[in-house]
């Protein structure tokens, strides 16, 4: 049994190293804080592994016995000595060596007093169920993405508009919870570029499982060009485009949504001035294709049952001139 | 005097009356132990199938099977179920059966609280799920996070079931705690010394008096929850000065500790075992009620490492680091301490012992996960994702539900006079410990692969397909052993051969008494000269004056000297008549019907004035 167990063991391990690469693995880390987190893990992995095996061996040692009972090994003499060895001070030894090594992990992990990068710093607002994302130095608002220039440490400031929320990218950083009345901090720095999914940590509702976002790790100069794109005049739109306009700005739809630069200045729902930028749409629903996108707008609670948006009845040649609309918006 | 003329007298004076009235009234230790066990087994059954209803919408990704709204109240009637209507009261049960007789009492201490805790249990019981029946079961989560659980985010009945239940059930929890800390600390038979105690009551005694200082804890939680939703107050309302925070620290407060209420006894039934089925004590007995004793007073100073990532000053999560590292001692004393036991003496691989030792094992992996916990970074990592659940089904599937089985094995011959099938009790124990594996061992790595606890469905191509995949086969596994351990024991009642008095061969004083024991335990109450009181005979009795009455003596509390001879309660009406008294109360609040909830007061009045009524009870004999 106990070396049965063992096998399992090791063999389990082996997979896990072998199969670490989804993209929200805490085990495949892609920026400083997750990877101090992940070294910490396997070495405790490691430490875990060896106690295991030394009390399967004696409890090995004490179950399987030769035919008349007797126990197979005599050398040990159990008592007072092997409890006090086995049961306090090889405890008290490993995990005061487990406590140091927590203590100099945490300040790779933990939002530094100084606040990181302050140009690139970010403001995410939890609610049910996505995330509004703020860039206070350049003015911009976007909903579920969050950009950030690779290498450097960005201070993302966390807080929520209803219920407890936790904002959790396993490979760039440690969950934060994100609470009502208070502001968390968390950094992020990515080690190369990329996208790394995260998604909700507390149960926070009904569509809980459905409040996904995207970190977009950039290189600095993608990332500079980024954020001056933002301000840059929209390009000429088609004339379905002008017409999709119309459509949104006399439907149901700006009650709940803002789009910079129109009437619409809703807060109920994402902002959707960057739409069409996003990879994925409703929380990490389904990816953003304008198939997609039709439907969601149709019945959203199909797709997410219980999200506070509405189906809409709009009639086919409307749809698709408000798609047309929705896809300029980058 | 011959043997048979004081059972005759102790038979007239104990044994109560076949039929529907004594059923409903009896005082009875160990009925009321016998219906502990069998209630918290049905709602084990439900909490189960509840589990199964996850695992199988669980088992591949974007699963239509169930609504995020059903699939809300079943996880959280899952947990709530599991922990305060299956784990607890089914300890309870062993405790309320075994720990008189362990002790040589003839009942409880207060024997009519006793039927009180149970009658309680049920109604709070049935009340919580009155909630799932009418499909409006509890959806916040077993720790219902404010302001979630508050009335801006869930305005339906569903969270009142939870709040006022809580509150309902903690009423039993605590009776039943004082009962046997009062009946450990005055009932033992004459000359059991605080050193001679058992193993097992010891656990319950640190497990009791950690009761009594959480429980209130979770009441005034729950209290402030309810007071918000039914009456309009702002405990967790920041938009009106409250705090949400407040709740997390009250929930775990008391939270933490229960982790400890459940396992404690669990691990008594442990240390019960392996010594039996070793041959020999356990070795540094004392050491390990130490550890017991420290488990549960350490227990209260760790529960901030359930809010590492709720954003508290650093300095204080480092305190609660290092606490939570430490609790960790004295369970290794323990692992060692059954492991020595084992290695000198001669373990029998009896079902017991196979579900004790399966135990050890599982329960070194959970503690090991639980070590991981206060490595803060790696808690922030992994914290809310199914690497927690992973470890808290090790230490409570793994560190509860293995010892109740072994329990469950080791005193059934006792509470029914019947031994189960031994190779039948192996089948079981190997398809638990196979299904129980599967089941949750791969969670710690969709956990370590970014799984997120809670969620009713998941993308596919996360790297978690595979593994939600084996957890549910897993969870198929581990249901089966389960039946089999069910007809293990149904085949007992109908064929099981008889089991005598001793079929272990035990040291401790129960199996001293008949299987099943007569109404009265003992016919003359034992002197305990030892700690393994059956092992070191002879064992001599106490004559009368004792024998012919409704009587037990209460002895003191060190040494065990008899003091005084107590009259113990006849049957009664009131226990069951306060029970249903307190679900008018509820039944009130929940429906916020005023009028009821009067009623319902003077109901509990009316209770409690004939209960104070200075009758013949406490006349002393």
């Amino acid at each position: 049994m106990a070396r049965r167990a063992l096998g399992a063991v090791l063999l389990i391990t082996v997979l896990t190293v072998a199969g670490c690469g989804g993209d929200q693995s805490t085990l495949d880390p892609q920026g400083r804080g997750a990877d101090r987190i992940a070294t910490l893990w396997w070495v405790m992995l490691v430490g875990a592994a060896v106690v295991f095996a030394v009390v399967l061996l004696l409890m090995a040692l004490a179950v399987l016995r030769r035919r008349d009972g007797a126990p197979r090994a005599t050398v040990l003499r159990p008592g007072p000595v092997m409890v006090g060895a086995g049961g306090i001070l090889v405890p008290l030894v490993v995990l005061t060596a487990l406590f140091v090594v927590t203590l100099r992990t945490l300040p790779g992990t933990s939002a530094s007093a100084n606040g990181g990068d302050r140009d690139a710093a970010v403001v995410v607002e939890a609610r049910q169920w996505f995330w509004n994302v703020d860039y206070p130095s350049a003015g911009i608002r976007e909903a579920n993405v969050i950009h950030i220039p690779v290498g450097r440490p960005v201070d993302v400031a966390v807080r929520s508009y209803d219920v407890v929320h936790s904002l959790w990218v396993p490979q760039l950083n440690r969950k934060v919870d994100a609470i009502p009345g208070t502001e968390n901090h968390v950094t992020f720095q990515a080690d190369r570029p990329g996208t790394f999914r995260g998604q909700c940590a507390e149960f926070c509702g009904v569509q809980h499982a459905h409040m996904a976002l995207q970190v977009i790790a950039m290189p600095q100069a993608a990332y500079d060009r980024w954020r001056a794109g933002d301000r840059a005049t929209p390009p000429v739109r088609p004339a379905a485009a002008e017409a999709g306009e119309q459509v949104f700005m006399s439907s149901a739809c700006v009650y709940c949504h803002r789009i910079e630069g129109t009437n619409a200045s809703g807060n109920v729902g994402p902002d959707l001035t960057h739409l069409a930028s996003r990879p994925t749409l409703a929380g990490g629903v389904v990816p953003n294709t304008p198939g997609y996108l039709a439907g969601w707008i149709l019945d959203p609670q199909h797709l997410k049952p219980g999200t506070l948006m509405p189906g809409t009845d709009l009639s086919g040649p409307e749809l698709q001139r408000l798609l047309a609309y929705l896809g300029t918006l980058r | 005097m011959t043997a048979a003329s004081p059972g005759i007298a102790l038979r007239r004076a104990w044994a109560e009356r076949p039929g529907i009235a004594s059923a409903l009234t009896t005082v009875d230790h160990k009925r009321i132990g016998r219906r502990y066990l069998a209630t918290a087994m049905a709602f084990f059954a439900v909490g189960g199938v509840e589990a199964l209803l996850i695992r199988v919408q669980l088992a591949r990704p974007e699963e239509r099977l169930l609504r995020p709204e059903a699939y809300d109240q079943i996880f959280t009637m899952h947990g709530l179920t599991m922990i305060f209507l299956f784990v607890t009261p089914l300890l309870s049960g062993f405790g309320n059966f075994v720990i008189p007789l362990m002790l040589g009492a003839r009942d409880m201490a207060f024997p009519r609280v006793n039927a009180l805790s149970y009658w309680v249990y049920l109604a709070a019981g049935l009340f919580m799920y009155t909630g799932l029946l009418i499909g409006r079961a509890p959806d916040a989560g077993w720790f219902s996070y404010a302001p979630l659980s508050g009335p801006d985010f869930t305005p339906g009945v569903n969270t009142d079931f939870y709040g006022l239940g809580l509150i309902f059930l903690g009423i039993s929890t605590t009776a039943g705690a004082i009962n046997i800390i009062v009946t450990t600390l005055k009932l033992r038979a004459p000359g059991m010394s605080i050193d001679r105690i058992p193993l097992f009551v010891w656990a319950w005694l640190a497990t009791a008096l950690a009761i009594v200082f959480a429980i209130p804890a979770l009441t005034t939680a729950a209290l402030m929850l309810e007071l918000e939703r039914l009456y309009g107050f702002h405990f967790f309302d920041t938009a009106a000065g409250g705090d949400p925070v407040l709740w997390q620290h009250l929930f775990w407060i008391f939270g933490h500790p229960d982790v400890y209420i459940i396992f404690l006894p669990a691990v008594g039934i442990v240390s019960t075992v392996i010594p039996v089925f070793s041959g020999r004590p356990m070795v540094v007995h004392n050491w390990v009620v130490m550890s017991t004793l420290l488990t549960g007073l350490l227990g209260f100073g760790v529960w901030v490492h359930h809010m590492f990532a709720v954003g508290l000053p650093q300095l204080s999560i480092t305190f609660f680091a290092a606490a939570s590292l430490i609790i960790a001692v004295p369970s290794g004393i323990q692992v060692f301490a059954w492991i020595a036991t084992m290695l000198t003496g001669r373990p029998r691989l009896a079902t017991p012992m196979l579900y004790a030792v399966g135990f050890i094992v599982v329960f070194v992996v959970g503690g090991i996960t639980g070590v991981m916990f206060a490595a803060i970074p790696f808690d922030q990592q992994v914290t809310d994702s199914y690497f927690v659940v992973a470890h808290f089904h090790y230490v409570l599937f793994g560190g509860a539900v293995f010892p109740i089985l072994a329990g469950l094995h080791h005193w059934w011959p006792k509470i029914t006079g019947r031994l189960t099938h031994e190779r039948a009790g192996a089948v079981s124990f190997w398809l638990v410990f196979a299904g129980f594996n599967v089941t949750f061992f791969p969670m710690h790595i969709s956990g370590l692969l970014g799984m997120p606890r809670r969620v009713y469905t998941y993308p596919r191509g996360m790297g978690w397909d595979a593994l939600n995949l084996i957890s549910t086969l897993g969870a198929v596994v581990l249901a089966a052993g389960l039946l089999v351990v069910l007809a293990t024991l149904v085949w007992s009642l109908r064929a099981g051969p008889e089991a005598g008095p001793d079929p272990w061969g035990a040291d401790t004083l129960e199996w001293a008494a008949q299987s099943p024991p007569e109404p009265y335990n003992f016919t003359r109450i034992p002197v305990v000269r030892s700690a393994n009181p059956l092992w070191d005979p002879p064992l001599p009795h106490v004559d009368d004056p004792l024998a012919g009455g409704h009587r037990t003596p209460e002895t003191s509390l060190g040494e065990g000297d008899p003091q005084r001879i107590l009259r113990m309660p006849e049957e009664s009406w009131l226990p069951l008549c306060m029970a249903l008294s307190l679900a008018v109360v509820f039944t009130g609040l929940i429906t916020t019907t005023t009028v009821v909830i009067v009623l319902g007061g003077l109901l509990v009045g009316l209770v409690v004035a004939g209960w104070a009524r200075p009758g013949a009870q406490e006349a002393p004999a």
